[in-house]
């Protein structure tokens, strides 16, 4: 314990003297809280449109009129001809082309159906699809809206109709932020626990120091510990940070209990210092070290279930993702944040963090040797 | 009688695959003495020297460090001993007294111990003004100093140096040696290697490493008799011109 004690104090010290960790645990957060869920927003807004009118008439002005009042498109131009339009998507200028036909207004009226051509830019394939979707909605609203104005006149009986109206269970306002902001927490966790760790070991292999440690009667596991407590202690300080700008901020307050998280989150850091420490026994160099780190926080972060629905990916995919623990702090950060959940519901999540924490603290200190 | 040896060594070997580093050396080093280990870059001396220390496992061979067998008793081996290595290992993002606190502690000193000793020896070393310094403002001789009072804080038996005065100018590394000197009149076992030949002079006895094999063991005088040679760098010289390995 005595020699816990000096180590701690140590680790303490050279934390606190380095201007970098420091600007990394404290400015890292904020930073990335506050631009990132800004940033990536999922709602596809400022879609640009071009549209080909040939009609000119009443009826196809009110649609284009109708479709940007919606507030998802920008009209980037209306052109007179449809090759005009194409050489715009060509140019990125568009998005969407919308081509209404000649005598579009005079066969809705006449023969009660008219076409309208729609051309995706598929380079920015979920803008444009998205916006294709959208425009589909508008158009089909804009029909139930003539027919309903022209029906008296036609005598024909009214045709019935099915109406969606949606409810958003657990973030009602849809709002993206609610989603992201949690799951960046969860992120941001994950590379001061697992980066950190890494590289603090590895740096004193590469100065050497280690090895003045190795020939001193210190215990292997005193010396883990001693590194993992700091960076445990760090990871928690950053997630009350984190919590801290969620609210100021966003207002986000979780709508279940923080005791769960913390709870969940004490050994999810576990975990990932485990995982820090791994990296550290496998590599010489803290170049190494960076760059093995960084291969997994790719694929942590982009199979983690943040940017895209784990429930999307192929199955193959989703076993990875079994094997990544961001997944589950995500899940737990979405379930206890935005549903409420008790500690209760999480308990299946809460066991297999603590079994990867067991496995790669296990996997770590079995391959840290003193003696070569 | 193995007690009054403080390094014993029996055909102790050491292989990296096909290449032999250590082939079955033989030696002893009595208590008190100080034995200078030398031999050319490559010779075989740290990794010699990192097998006693525990941090590398022989292939072969026996030995012991404080009459503790070196495969069983290794972690009872390293309360017994202090280690320099020859790169600089203090913390120099800590201070003078920081890291004498530090190393103090690890070898289970209690804090009156530590407090006592710090000041004995930041008066010895002349860093009373600099014992809140960060080390790694201080110049290279005064961390070479710094470096081996802290490998002798804990009172070891034997005193393992790698390459001490690597880099260090003439007058710093005699004062190094008064503090080797001062340290095995305390009764500590010094184990030193070297390239200084006129270090090689200041030692009780010498051993003279070739391709991973010891060449040479005795006084530094009867060696010179041995050989015929007016200095210690005549005799190495000549054992070392058969050398086959180049630079590490």
């Amino acid at each position: 314990m005595r020699t816990l004690r000096f180590l701690l104090q140590k680790e303490f010290r050279q934390i606190f003297r380095d201007p970098s960790i420091l600007r990394i645990i404290f400015m890292m957060p904020i930073i990335q809280l506050i631009i990132l869920p800004m940033a990536a927003d999922y709602e596809m807004k400022n879609i640009n449109l071009v549209v080909t009118d040939h009609d000119h008439s009443v009826y196809s002005r009110q649609l284009i009129n109708k479709i940007t009042a919606s507030g998802y498109f920008k009209l980037a131009a209306v052109n007179n001809s449809y090759q005009q339009s194409l050489r715009d998507i060509e140019a990125d200028k568009a998005d969407l082309v919308l081509e209404i036909p000649v005598a579009f207004e005079k066969k809705l009226i006449r023969e009660n159906t008219a076409g309208t051509f729609i051309a995706v830019n598929a380079i920015n394939g979920t803008k444009g699809n998205l916006g294709a979707a959208y425009i589909r909605t508008i158009i089909q609203d804009y029909n139930q809206e003539i027919r309903s104005k022209l029906l008296p006149f036609s005598g024909m009986p009214p045709q019935p109709q099915i109406a969606i109206t949606y409810a958003n269970w657990f973030n009602p306002q849809m709002n993206y932020k609610f989603f992201m902001v949690p799951g960046i927490l969860v992120l941001l966790l994950t590379m001061v626990g697992a980066n950190l760790t890494a590289i603090n070991i590895v740096r004193e292999k590469e100065i050497g120091t280690i090895e003045q440690i190795n020939v001193t009667p210190i215990r292997k596991h005193h010396f883990i510990l001693g590194k993992l407590i700091p960076f445990w202690i760090l990871g928690l300080i950053v997630m009350t940070l984190g919590f801290v700008v969620a609210r100021v901020v966003y207002g986000i307050s979780p709508a279940g209990s923080f005791l769960s998280i913390y709870a969940f989150a004490a050994v999810y850091l576990l975990a990932v210092l485990g995982l820090g420490l791994l990296v550290s026994t496998y590599s010489n160099t803290q170049q190494q070290a960076m760059l093995v780190s960084f291969f997994i926080m790719m694929i942590f972060v982009l199979m983690g279930g943040l940017y895209t629905s784990i429930s999307s990916m192929p199955e193959w995919a989703q076993w990875i993702t079994k094997l990544n623990p961001v997944s589950y702090f995500i899940d737990v950060m979405r379930m206890v944040v935005l549903k409420g959940s008790s500690m209760k519901d999480i308990l299946p999540q809460f066991f297999t963090i603590t079994g990867f924490a067991f496995v790669l603290n296990g996997w770590a200190v079995w391959n840290y040797r003193k003696r070569a | 009688m193995p007690k009054e040896k403080a390094i014993t060594a029996e055909m102790l070997t050491k292989r990296f695959g096909d290449f032999i580093a250590v082939n079955a050396i033989s030696f002893e080093v009595d208590k008190g003495e100080i034995f200078g280990f030398l031999g050319a870059n490559g010779a075989g001396k740290t990794t010699a020297m990192r097998m006693f220390c525990g941090l590398s496992l022989p292939s072969s061979g026996k030995a012991t460090v404080a009459g503790l067998d070196i495969y069983k008793d290794n972690e009872a081996i390293k309360q017994r001993i202090g280690y320099m290595s020859q790169k600089f290992s203090l913390y120099e993002d800590l201070t003078v007294k920081e890291n004498i606190r530090f190393y103090g502690g690890i070898y289970g000193k209690s804090d009156t111990y530590i407090k006592k000793e710090t000041e004995i020896l930041l008066h010895q070393l002349e860093l009373e003004a600099q014992a809140n310094t960060l080390v790694g403002a201080l110049p290279l001789g005064w961390k070479q100093k710094l470096a081996f009072s802290v490998a002798i804080f804990h009172q070891p038996d034997i005193v393992f140096l790698d390459e001490p005065t690597g880099g260090v100018d003439p007058v710093t590394r005699r004062e190094f040696w008064n503090m080797i000197y001062e340290a095995a009149a305390k009764g500590i076992t010094v184990f030193v290697t070297t390239h200084y030949l006129d270090e090689a002079e200041y030692c009780d006895r010498v051993s003279i490493m070739v391709d991973g094999v010891i060449a040479a063991l005795d006084t530094p005088a009867a060696l010179k008799k041995q050989y015929h040679a007016s200095g210690m760098d005549e005799v190495f010289q000549q054992l070392a011109r058969g050398a086959k390995r180049q630079d590490n």
